[in-house]
């Protein structure tokens, strides 16, 4: 019950973002499809040409289209920058909007340039002979001809992009999508559920309405069309309502896709809220986007971690411990990008090789030197994002690690694939509560392979010396350590008596108040 | 006055040309009927006039003005077209569809209103019983009708006309012709008038021209012709209404 109202909860922030996303990329789609479409029919080999782009776009994964847009517009922006003195935002709303009106495209092009060619000869030849130009043949005969045809593509694209929408999450766009990615990592079946369903309720309504405009053209019923248009804009005006009530300079605190980073956005907010400073929140973000997207302005704090910077943003493969470390990452983004190091949290949180305790015990496994004898005959799982960090590479290096199977997880769902046996050894991280709950063996690193990973919060350069929002976290400097960290977490992971991030976050910061 | 001088259309890839240095002069208010068999170039020679074909070749004139130096979209605008098979825009009402022409030109919309009840009394349908129907709902005749009056609808003095009629029952199509030619005659039109059918050529015709393979054959008043054919074929064609009464006749001599 708890989780359905925290789930309503968010629906109108993430149902006005997830609308006002797909009706533009569906608008943006028709304004480029038609004129497209048009000449296409008229000249047969752009036609060929366009029809074969569109399909070809059609073939590359959403998720993949999304993905690629951020750094393309991350580049454009810095050349705008340098060329013409000006920047656009190259995370959120941007790449989501480009990716998703290629993907509106084919449905619309295929079926106008079908509704268009399907017109009789005679008809075409009876509008020349009356004395219409070729432009008012095309908008006085030919288009409102084809327009049952070009509704029904409107329409395929329309449940398309409002599907495709959801995967917007991932790229800094809040969507219904929210609902799922962090439903999923966080294993809260309801927000799960809740997404799916809005999004596909979403797309059914939406699908009906122009239906309706579809038979209404179809059998020039001009109620039909009215009642469709007022319909549209009813649930598309009341989708975007509470937008208005967003300010519009908010402060934006992102988080990468796991229950830690969750439950420190959601500490970050409650306490900027208690300064009087307005937040949003961009989840679900990848390890080098989101601290490209700090340099860049699109999100203002975050916290990450310092070996994860010293491994992958400044290329460093030694570890000369956790002070130089630290004061490496501190100056490193202070003087590349302008980033405010404000301070360690108080607690580490590392990439460690972990093992089922009896499986361990069993093999004779402490360290990775250890690991690295039955490596050959193990199955190793991971995130999405270790197999291809520097780290990963030099630890493999060091050790000489080398895998019989390697498998990639939604973070929560390794620990799964860990207990169930699907693998024997999994890339966890040290603050994960689940480490204690399940009694799991982290294996040591005699070496000194990887890096430490110290919590750190980083501020945008627009506010590393803006005095009141620094002086609202400050106080998080120092005052979480590893066992209040990982109690926390734990109570987002565990299967029973579930926390939500929020809620969480409220314990931690009662935690620090004593 | 319309004045074809030597108008050959060669399309791309076709063997012979469809209509080969064709010369004609139609008088104003002159009621020309072209015939010849299928694919002779009638339809070729008709578009040619108002430039829904441009000729490959020759000189086209209309009241004395160079008709290939216009603007073609002004020039169709200033002919009736009456297509094959009525050729009415589905989407649009029966009154939308008699006043498409003058909408194009800008006339203010009353009266395009008054012109499209007015039209459709001409051709004999009830306005207040047509003017919101759509063309589906028509038989073919009544189509047929609706072609006639949106071609009249700007009040042009020259019509153009494909086969009008040819697609209709004989009694609805004997009918419409009799309205035709009395409007013609009412109006002041100059028409051109495609048929294959030569009963309905002498019917209507002041003059009849005859096509072969894109060749203008013989040019003449139902009499010239039946009096002097040019050749075979001429004397063949014409005597056709004549050989069919005669044998009808026969027929009926014949029948218990
Ligand atoms: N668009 C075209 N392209 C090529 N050939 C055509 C075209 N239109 C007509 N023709 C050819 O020109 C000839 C005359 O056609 P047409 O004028 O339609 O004859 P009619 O109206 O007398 O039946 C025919 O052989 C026909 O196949
Ligand atoms: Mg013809």
């Amino acid at each position: 019950m708890n989780a359905i109202s925290e789930a309503w909860g968010y629906l109108p922030n993430y149902l006005s973002s997830h609308v006002l996303l797909s009706m533009s990329a569906l608008l943006l789609g028709l304004l480029l499809s038609l004129p497209l479409a048009v000449l296409a029919a008229r000249y047969r080999r752009f036609g060929g040409v366009v029809l074969t782009l569109a399909g070809i776009v059609q073939t590359i994964p959403s998720l993949a289209l999304l993905a690629l847009f951020y750094p393309l517009l991350l580049l454009l922006s810095e050349f705008t920058l340098e060329t013409f003195g000006f920047s656009f935002r190259a995370l959120g709303f941007l790449p989501a909007l480009l990716a998703l009106t290629l993907y509106s495209m084919l449905p619309v092009l295929r079926n106008t340039v079908t509704g268009l060619g399907n017109i009789e000869r005679s008809v075409k030849m009876a509008a020349r002979g009356v004395g219409m130009t070729p432009w008012q043949s095309l908008t006085l005969v030919e288009l409102p001809l084809a327009a049952p045809v070009i509704m029904a593509g409107i329409r395929t694209a329309a449940v398309w992009v409002i599907g495709t929408a959801t995967l917007a999450t991932p790229v800094g766009q809040t969507s219904l999508g929210n609902y799922i990615f962090t439903g999923l990592q966080i294993e809260n079946w309801v927000f799960v559920t809740f997404g799916v369903v809005a999004a596909a309720g979403l797309a059914l309504v939406i699908d009906r309405l122009l239906a309706l405009a579809e038979s209404g053209l179809a059998l020039r019923s001009r109620n039909r069309i009215v009642a469709a248009a007022i319909g549209l804009v009813v649930v598309v005006g009341a989708s975007l309502y509470p937008m208005l009530a967003v300010p519009r300079h908010a402060v934006v605190i992102g988080a990468k896709n796991f229950e830690e980073q969750y439950i420190l956005a959601a500490l970050i907010r409650d306490r900027l809220s208690a300064a009087g400073i307005e937040s949003r929140e961009r989840d679900d973000l990848g390890s080098s986007v989101i601290f490209r997207a700090l340099a860049a302005g699109d999100v203002d704090v975050y916290v990450d971690y310092t070996g994860t910077l010293w491994s992958n943003a400044m290329k460093r493969t030694d570890a000369p411990g956790r002070k130089a470390v630290q004061d490496g990452v501190a100056a490193y983004v202070m003087d590349k990008h302008g980033i405010r190091d404000l301070g360690a949290l108080g607690f580490e949180n590392a990439y460690a090789l972990a093992m089922r305790k009896d499986k361990a015990e069993a093999l004779g496994i402490k360290t990775l030197s250890d690991l690295a004898a039955h490596a050959a005959q193990l199955r190793i799982g991971g995130d999405f994002e270790i197999f291809s960090r520097p780290e990963w590479k030099a630890v493999m290096d060091a050790y000489g690690l080398r895998f019989a199977v390697r498998r990639q997880y939604q973070p929560n769902l390794m620990y799964s694939a860990l207990m169930s046996g699907d693998v024997d050894v999994i890339t966890a991280f040290s603050s994960d509560g689940r480490i204690a709950e399940y009694g799991l063996t982290l294996l040591t690193d005699p070496k000194g392979a990887l890096p430490p990973y110290d919590a750190i919060m980083l501020v945008s350069p627009a506010h590393a010396h803006d005095t009141a929002f620094l002086n609202a976290l400050k106080p998080l400097i120092g005052a979480i350590d590893l066992k209040t960290m990982q109690r926390a977490n734990l109570m987002v992971d565990r299967p029973d008596n579930k926390l939500s991030p929020t809620q969480a976050a409220r314990w931690l910061e009662q935690t620090l108040a004593h | 006055m319309i004045e074809l001088q030597g108008i050959t259309k060669a399309y791309p890839g076709a063997g012979a040309p469809s209509v080969s240095a064709l010369d004609l002069a139609i008088e104003d208010r002159e009621f020309l009927v072209l015939i010849g068999e299928s694919g002779s170039g009638k339809t070729t020679t008709l578009n040619m006039i108002n430039r829904l074909v441009e000729p490959t070749s020759g000189n086209i004139r209309v009241d004395g003005e160079d008709a290939l130096a216009a603007d073609p979209v002004a020039l169709r605008r200033r002919m009736g077209y009456v297509f094959q098979g009525a050729g009415l825009f589905p989407h649009l009402t029966i009154a939308e569809n008699v006043g498409i022409t003058p909408r194009l030109l800008g006339w203010p919309k009353p009266e395009i209103e008054a012109r499209t009840d007015e039209l459709l009394a001409l051709v004999r349908l009830a306005p207040e019983e047509y003017r919101n129907r759509f063309p589906r709902e028509l038989s073919g005749g009544q189509q047929q009708r609706v072609a006639l009056a949106r071609a009249l609808a700007a009040r042009p003095h020259i019509m153009l006309m494909d086969e009008p009629f040819g697609a209709l029952d004989p009694l609805i199509r004997d009918d419409l012709s009799e309205d035709y030619r009395r409007i013609h005659g009412d109006l002041g039109l100059t028409t051109i008038f495609v048929t294959h059918d030569m009963t309905e050529a002498m019917l209507l015709g002041d003059r009849i021209a005859v096509m072969k393979d894109g060749l203008l054959v013989q040019v003449g008043t139902p009499n010239e012709l039946l009096n002097a054919p040019a050749d075979d074929f001429v004397r063949a064609l014409i005597e056709t209404p004549k050989t069919r009464a005669r044998r009808l006749a026969q027929a009926l001599r014949d029948a218990p």
